[in-house]
């Protein structure tokens, strides 16, 4: 598992409150993981601390499953 | 005694007085603010003072680090002003200035204290509006349009939050004694309010101490009225 990508799982199993176990990189935030729209803004602003990053609004709409998070994270710092 | 950090919003005199002597008595720790901090009359070991101008975005960004170390879980949006002319007469100066200052300020500072709540998944918001915000008043559109303002802010605002156990709830005063109503105060219009006088800080203050306590846990997206009876709907 890359960095980033235990970073973010751990990021997210934080604010949803679920287990490592239930999370894999296809995981959907919203459709398997249960975040609702403040979750989704949360995490964002979560990663953006977390990895000092600025995540503009139209490219954090698209950033909908753990794998797309990593990606974006990892091409942009 | 409550382990509770509340910040107050123009907390140096007025109704914002009031309201930071009740939390400091009821032990809460007090952050107030003012446009200058040289303004406090009062202090107490609970109370940190600190220099804001809710009008001033700079002013606001300059909080920011101030509130993050204090880490609220109540926020009173109290700083307000009047700028009260017949509509004919109104500037548009004194329209923006009174729309920046009462809501404008809610908005900027509101915004500095939510991500903490998130965390802490509680939160009270509780703004002070006016009864003039939903029965009007002649000579005040201004004032009334930022009280309306806040008072719908309050309720989508309780909509977003509500999930996250962060509840945001307005209150309307009536005609409270300080020194904004001076003026504005004589015996006809004390006539007619049904318990025949006019509000002390104190009696807003009760609510605000109620909305901020775990007492009041299933009220959210409400203008509570403070007015005497004056205004009912």
């Amino acid at each position: 598992m890359s960095e980033v990508l235990e970073k973010v799982v751990e990021i997210v199993c934080n604010q949803l409150e679920i287990s490592k176990d239930d999370v894999t990189p296809d995981s959907s935030l919203v459709e398997d993981l249960g975040a609702d729209s403040l979750d989704t803004v949360e995490l964002v602003m979560a990663f953006e601390e977390e990895f000092g990053l600025e995540i503009p609004d139209d490219e954090a709409e698209n950033i909908t499953t753990i794998k797309s998070a990593v990606d974006w994270i990892e091409k942009n710092s | 005694m409550v382990n509770k950090k509340v910040i107050v919003t123009g907390g140096n005199r007025g109704i914002g007085k009031g309201i930071v002597l009740s939390f400091l008595d009821k032990g809460y720790s007090v952050l107030a603010t003012s446009r200058d901090s040289n303004n406090f009359d009062f202090s107490h070991s609970g109370l940190k003072i600190a220099d804001l101008d809710v009008c001033d975005q700079s002013s606001v960004e300059g909080f920011q680090k101030i509130v993050s170390e204090f880490d609220p879980d109540i926020l009173v949006n109290n700083a307000g002003t009047t700028k009260d002319n017949l509509f004919l007469r109104m500037t548009e100066s004194d329209w923006d200035e009174v729309i920046n200052t009462n809501l404008n300020s809610v908005f900027r500072v509101t915004k500095l204290v939510v991500k903490g709540m998130l965390k802490k998944k509680w939160g009270r918001i509780i703004n002070i509006s006016s009864i003039s915000g939903s029965m009007g008043n002649s000579g005040q559109t201004n004032y009334s349009a930022s009280k309306a303002g806040i008072d719908a802010f309050s309720r989508s605002l309780a909509k977003e939050l509500g999930s996250r156990n962060i509840t945001v709830n307005s209150i309307a005063p009536g005609f409270i004694q300080t020194d904004m109503t001076d003026g504005l105060i004589n015996d006809e219009l004390v006539k007619k309010i049904p318990l025949q006088r006019v509000g002390n800080a104190e009696d807003v203050a009760s609510l605000v101490n109620f909305l901020a306590s775990e007492e009041s846990n299933y009220i959210t997206g409400q203008t509570l009225v403070v007015d005497g009876g004056l205004f009912m709907k």
